[in-house]
């Protein structure tokens, strides 16, 4: 397939691992912030491959694993309600609000939807109209411009009975975060590529000035996360902290315009939890007042109530890159894919469902991806 | 959720006032909105997500870094360096 | 034919009604006009509780399946083909000669007759094609919304030749893996249908008999070990149960695995991974090393097989794991799924 199967090419790969081998003379610690790019990364191996010592923290880019506990339960809630049907994205079917999942309610007869598109679900609200259609929309800044169309298009079409129930997060706030913690050891940063092709690379640049902390705009094939890598190596090694743009065929400086006008337009910027990190100032998007009409949360009157998490997930200290799954004691035993007991295992891009699926076995030393 | 795959556009066209086409992603056809990438032409790479076409695939900056990849990778051979992998 | 011989002024020539799965009347005029007329055989036509058949002195193989695939019909087959073949392959890759099969089906109240007389009919084909017949079976029918439209279970029989005893417990460090075809066919069929995806490419489900196929890879492989029929969970699932139960790893080349250009599409583009995507008419041979390129050779002569390669093989290193050297070079764990990718695919 053009443009994906060349980033997977064996003979570049090596040789930008050879070059990285080359570069480096520290054990430097990088994080890569998009649940996109966590995925490759074990899927492939490729952090078996960094230099001895070298090491990849996972950041909190996988927004399925960062919804609060609450907002899932507001989605259960809906669900539940006889003229609603909730449609969202598969992901979201199999995480579990404290004491249930959307899969479930399915199960137990709610009407639950799984659609590609928030315009698969506004083409639901138009063949459905005496039914209560809301989307449930999570996402990071590349999905928010598409949740703030259907919404828009929504009102432009006069479709009344489609409603956005919104749980989005910005990165800037997240990664500013992490990295104002006394705990934190990352000394570079691998942006998420997605995410800047909507919003553009100002954020960053912000960053990198207020860390001294070298970024790197990567993709989400091996070779651009390898490139990355070098690039970020090679700011590390010259003490440079600049904003640089390995995905540049797909990244622009100034992102896309439109899709920002359109979220803008929509949706507002708002204080957010997130699971794992606790509450964040002006992290998140909520919709704004004048859509209040397709705005599940103000049509539906969801209140907020505290939840607790299950105690022994330490999906917090996997999220802030603390710790990795393995370290986790009920990982893959009392924690597993089918029986999760945070989001972290549940989604495709959290690093729990990820180190179990290929990495399951990591005592093995003959299956390691190499020295560490 | 940040999934989105280079695909090959089709065809485009305003259909109630919308922007939309068919989009090819290795042999698949798959409608995409096209608003917030108007500039976008049949035969042009683009990247979709959820549904909704978000930027262009630049085919010359694409194509500069691979053979700037390519060579390193050739060169590796040539130069005979021991394969990083385990 | 419409004139109606009971006092219900139903179209029960047109629509399936719960008396159909009674065992009166309208039962028998379904067999007699429904059924019969497709499975043509003398067991089936001397009407009595069971089927009758001859059977050598040897070993005789018996297997069952049942069938809930969404949609009915689909690009390159439908319920019933897949009902049939799907019984016939099990029999085979245990190198058997499929000969008889038994065919239950739970309708749905409201089902057309005309959908049920197609999917019979297409049953009827498939079984020709692969030497079976279809010699008892049994019809019900449970209230509109109770069943989806049409469930059907075969069971079957087949006889296996002297000397061939197939298991994973035979399989052995050092055979070599043998794939029949491209991964993915069936299951991205059956997703583009639901989702209304147009498929450029002539996808069409891979849904076949592969009697011939196994006949094929036995005669030219007299040293065979196991075969296995890849269906839901797709080749993922058949490597890591063989794995299992042989207690032996193994080792897989993603180079070597072939995925047409259009289910490589479709994968990218759902974020799944053609290893676990259901097929339907493929299968994997375990052959030792000495007679592996023998049994591909005669496995490319065959339609079903013509895709056929060696994708890897049995190894006594990391016992009852399966790992793939993967395109970058890397080695990974193929772990068997925990949940089915997409749900009802055959």
């Amino acid at each position: 397939m053009k443009h994906l199967d060349e980033y997977r090419d064996e003979k570049i790969a090596n040789a930008l691992v050879a070059k990285l081998k080359s570069k480096a003379t520290k054990p430097w610690v990088l994080m890569e912030v998009c649940g996109g790019q966590t995925h490759t990364l074990v899927r492939y191996g490729i952090d078996g491959l960094l230099p001895a010592g070298m090491e990849m923290i996972h950041g909190p880019g996988c927004p399925v694993c960062v919804t609060p506990l609450e907002t899932i339960d507001k989605a259960l809630t809906l669900a539940e309600m006889p003229n609603v049907i909730l449609a969202t994205y598969g992901d979201m079917m199999r995480v579990p609000g404290s004491t249930t999942d959307l899969l479930h309610v399915k199960a137990k007869g709610g009407n639950v939807r799984m659609v590609y598109s928030p315009l698969d679900a506004l083409k639901i609200a138009r063949e459905n109209p005496s039914r209560e259609i809301v989307f449930f929309g999570v996402g990071f800044e590349t999905t928010a411009p598409p949740n703030a169309a259907a919404v828009w298009q929504a009102g432009r079409q006069g479709i009344t009975n489609f409603s956005l129930l919104a749980s989005h997060v910005l990165v800037p706030p997240a990664l500013r975060a992490l990295l104002s913690d006394s705990g934190n050891r990352v000394q570079g940063l691998i942006a998420p590529g997605h995410v800047c092709s909507i919003v553009g690379l100002d954020d960053y640049h912000s960053i990198a000035h207020e860390f001294h902390l070298p970024i790197v705009v990567g993709g989400f094939e091996p070779v651009d996360l390898l490139e990355a890598i070098v690039l970020l190596v090679d700011q590390l090694e010259s003490g440079r902290a600049e904003v640089e743009n390995q995905y540049s065929r797909s990244v622009r400086v100034e992102g896309n315009p439109l899709a920002q006008t359109m979220l803008t337009d929509v949706l507002e910027v708002c204080d957010r939890k997130w699971r794992g990190l606790g509450e964040i100032p002006k992290s998140g998007l909520k919709v704004r007042a004048k859509y209040a009409a397709w705005d599940a949360e103000a049509k539906f009157g969801l209140a907020d109530k505290f939840v607790e998490e299950p105690k022994e997930c330490i999906s917090a200290m996997i999220l802030q890159g603390r710790k990795k799954p393995p370290e986790c004691s009920a990982f893959g035993v009392r924690c597993t894919p089918e029986r999760p007991l945070g989001a972290p295992m549940v989604s495709s891009e959290g690093a729990c469902a990820a180190y179990y699926q290929y990495r399951r076995y990591e005592s093995a030393a003959e299956l390691a991806g190499g020295a560490r | 959720m940040c999934l989105a795959i280079p695909g090959k556009v089709l065809d485009k066209s305003l259909l109630n006032g919308l922007l939309r086409g068919r989009v090819e992603f290795g042999g698949i056809v798959r409608e995409a909105c096209f608003d917030f990438l108007p500039e976008a032409e049949p035969g042009d790479y683009v990247l979709v997500h959820v549904g909704f076409a978000i930027t262009m695939v630049d085919e010359e900056d694409a194509l500069s870094t691979l053979a700037y990849l390519r060579e390193l990778g050739t060169l590796e051979e040539e130069v005979g360096v021991e394969e990083a992998t385990p | 034919m419409s004139v109606l011989s009971c006092p219900l002024p139903i179209p029960t020539d047109e629509f399936v009604v719960l008396g159909h799965g009674s065992g009166g009347r309208l039962s028998a005029r379904m067999m007699e006009e429904t059924f019969l007329p497709a499975f043509r055989n003398t067991a089936l036509e001397r009407g009595d509780d069971q089927g009758v058949f001859e059977a050598p002195a040897g070993r005789i193989a018996m297997s069952t399946d049942s069938y809930v695939v969404k949609p009915l019909f689909f690009p390159g087959g439908n319920i019933g083909e897949l009902a049939v073949y799907g019984t016939v392959n099990d029999l085979a890759v245990g190198g058997a000669t499929p000969k008889y099969l038994s065919a239950g089906f739970i309708l749905e109240e409201g089902l057309s007759l005309d959908t049920l007389r197609q999917i019979v009919d297409s049953m009827s084909h498939a079984a020709r094609r692969c030497g079976v017949e279809i010699i008892t079976g049994d019809t019900k029918v449970v209230e509109k919304g109770s069943g989806d439209q049409i469930y059907i279970n075969t069971a079957g029989v087949g006889f296996i030749p002297s000397g061939i005893n197939y298991s994973a417990a035979n399989v052995r460090p050092g055979d070599k893996i043998i794939l029949s075809g491209s991964l993915g066919d069936h299951g991205i069929t059956i997703l583009a249908q639901r989702e209304g995806m147009e498929l450029g490419g002539d996808l069409h489900s891979d849904s076949a008999p592969l009697h011939l196929l196994c006949a094929a890879a036995m005669a030219a492989a007299p040293t065979l070990h196991a075969m296995r029929d890849l269906t839901r969970g797709g080749l993922s699932s058949a490597l890591n149960e063989i794995a299992q139960k042989s207690g032996n790893g193994m080792e897989i080349d993603q180079r070597a695995i072939p995925v047409s250009e259009v289910v490589r599409g479709a994968c990218e583009l759902f974020g799944l991974d053609p290893l676990y995507v259901a097929n339907e008419g493929k299968m994997i041979a375990f052959v030792p090393a000495a007679e592996a390129a023998a049994s591909v050779a005669a496995m490319r002569n065959i339609e079903t097989g013509s895709e056929a390669r060696i994708i890897g093989e049995v190894t006594e290193k990391h016992p009852r794991m399966v790992t793939m050297r993967t395109s970058l070079g890397t080695e990974r764990i193929v772990d068997m799924l925990a949940q089915d990718q997409l749900p009802r695919i055959c």
